[in-house]
């Protein structure tokens, strides 16, 4: 068990001893974002501008046409809305090297409430021209999509969570931006997930095997350039798709999934996420079990399209 | 050069200037004049006089920057950029045209001397505050100036780029206000009023300036007074105060000019009224 949050904390002090053009920007939330020991250990290419994040923005674009690769990291609620003007301003349209670097996604900051829980920021981030959108399933996918986000140029928003949730990989998983993983195969039905939720499809496909059901399991973890070949599989081979996210289901993969499959004309497409409310204070598991995703209720969901099939 | 030379040749660049902004204004038959005509002095001392720049090399690592925070008046950089010889002069009958690198606010990916994209207010000196960052942790002895409106330091982000500036002690960044005292609605003073902008500046933490942004004494000598104060730890602020309009009497602080081409006469008599140059 460990947080996508410490992958990311752990991955840019590596990633900024090795280049000092990586700088990281926070906004007063720094020890939340786990960003305090590249702080102390790296201060010449580190900034701190207060709660000011549509500013710290501006100043990671300005460092990025100076040939630095700043992280702007903040929680995914002000980094996707906050900021949002700023981001398709000065990154999205002059298409300059930042990274988002964002804690706090999906429900996670479980006990702050709806506030700081975010459930929208995946969706707006996609709508952006030369936007790439990364949400990482565990620990070390967290820590080698950050590493390949400073190979690509261009901005990057990267989706971390709060609390700590089990390992799907291992340190020696590679990670490639815009292709997805495809860690079962099977014929009958296709899971496909993203994010911190990832785990609830793993043990969800681990208890259809169990069960005799032959199950394909999809780890999106680049919503945009979605991977819409191994999509389009998937509603071909297995043709039933379920979608599982910690995220509104509006916008989110379930509709980046949706969209790949309308203009395929093939297959059918369940999303499970959140149900288009705020969250609220509460333990995460509990929150996530308001809006139907559970190991459970993502297996039921998978045998009842098989059977629909 | 002289002094004395070098302050006529820098207004007549303004009236070259001036010139050029309302032409594309008029030919694209939209634009934002009266912002544009306000900058032209202050324009024309940083393009012609104050600016380490090599229009050859446009990104160039060591030039000197200059962020257009107040995006609008694009037309008044785009004639600085076309007389600096950044692109072809014949290039600015192309303002706002399909295809054009003169989008109609700045782009930094089409026009070579742009050196970030800006049209939403109160973002530009954000990023300008990160490029004098970047220089000073770079230890080049570049610079960053950024103008922007009176009417945009509405925005709060602008507050939030200057306290940044003063935290890391951007003494190699020059904000220059083109203090109008006209928005787009109207008066500052109606719409929202700045209050003193200069205590503002100062109560921040800025070393500033207040001048007459179209008294060229003034302009360069307060330049040449931020040169020698360099290393003084603190960001510059120069508070300009203008006319918005300033050279065509019809546009001179009329609120109506912030965003209107003008028509085949209000364009010949802005013209005729130019050539003279300022009073």
């Amino acid at each position: 068990m460990k947080a996508l949050r410490d992958g990311f904390g752990d991955e840019i002090i590596e990633l900024g001893r090795e280049n000092s053009k990586i700088y990281v920007i926070d906004c007063d939330i720094g020890k939340s974002c786990k960003t305090q020991p590249f702080a102390k250990e790296l201060p010449e290419q580190y900034l701190n501008v207060g709660i000011a994040e549509q500013n710290a923005a501006g100043v990671g674009a300005g460092l990025a046409t100076c040939g630095k690769i700043p992280f702007v990291c903040t929680y995914a609620a002000f980094g996707s809305m906050r900021m949002c003007e700023q981001i398709r301003q000065e990154m999205c349209y002059p298409m300059l090297n930042v990274k988002i670097a964002c804690s706090h996604g999906g429900l996670t900051p479980a006990n702050d409430g709806a506030s700081h829980q975010c459930i929208e920021d995946i969706g707006i981030m996609r709508t952006l021209p030369n936007m790439t959108v990364i949400a990482p399933g565990d620990y070390y996918a967290t820590r080698k999509l950050v590493k390949e986000a400073t190979k690509i140029y261009g901005p990057v928003y990267l989706r971390f969570t709060r609390d700590a949730i089990p390992f799907v990989y291992d340190e020696n998983e590679e990670f490639e931006i815009g292709k997805a993983k495809q860690l079962k195969s099977g014929n009958d039905v296709t899971i496909i997930a993203s994010g911190s939720v990832l785990h609830l499809a793993v043990q969800a496909a681990e208890q259809l095997e169990a069960e005799g059901v032959s199950v394909r399991l999809i780890d999106m973890h680049t919503i945009k350039p979605l991977d819409k070949e191994i999509v389009r599989k998937a509603l071909e081979e297995t043709g039933a798709v379920i979608t599982v996210e910690d995220h509104n289901i509006i916008n989110g993969l379930g509709s980046a999934v949706c969209e790949v499959a309308a203009e395929l004309g093939k297959g059918r497409v369940k999303r499970m996420g959140v149900q288009d409310q705020f969250g609220e204070s509460g333990p995460y598991y509990k929150l996530l079990e308001k809006n139907g995703v559970t190991a459970e209720l993502i297996a039921e969901a998978a045998k009842g399209a098989v059977s629909n099939g | 050069m002289e002094k004395e030379a070098k302050i006529a040749l820098l207004k007549e660049r303004a009236k070259e200037l001036r010139k050029t902004a309302l032409t594309m204004i008029y030919e694209a038959n939209s634009g934002h004049p009266g912002g544009s005509l306000s900058a032209a002095d202050l324009m024309a001392a940083l393009y012609f006089d104050e600016l380490r720049l090599n229009p050859e090399n446009p990104r160039w690592e060591d030039r000197d920057r200059f962020v257009l925070s107040k995006g609008h008046v694009c037309p008044i950089l785009y004639s600085a950029l076309a007389l600096r010889g950044f692109f072809p002069y014949e290039t600015i009958h192309t303002l706002r045209k399909y295809g054009s690198i003169l989008q109609g606010h700045p782009d930094m990916k089409r026009c070579p001397g742009v050196d970030i994209s800006t049209g939403s207010l109160g973002q530009g000196i954000s990023c300008a505050v990160g490029m004098a960052i970047a220089y000073k942790r770079d230890k080049k002895d570049a610079r960053v100036f950024a103008m922007l409106g009176d009417g945009e330091t509405n925005e709060g982000q602008v507050w939030e780029a200057v306290e940044a500036a003063v935290k890391y002690g951007l003494d190699n960044l020059v904000i220059i206000v083109d203090n109008n005292g006209l928005q787009n609605d109207g008066a500052c003073a109606d719409i929202m009023p700045t209050q003193d902008l200069c205590d503002k500046f100062k109560s921040f933490g800025c070393r500033t300036f207040c001048i007459d942004g179209h008294d060229m004494e003034q302009i360069v000598g307060v330049f040449e007074k931020i040169r020698m104060e360099s290393g003084c730890c603190k960001p510059f602020a120069i508070v300009a105060k203008t006319v918005k309009g300033k050279g065509v009497s019809f546009m001179e602080n009329v609120v109506k000019w912030h965003g209107v081409a003008p028509n085949d006469d209000e364009y010949k008599m802005a013209m005729a009224e130019l050539e003279v140059g300022l009073k």
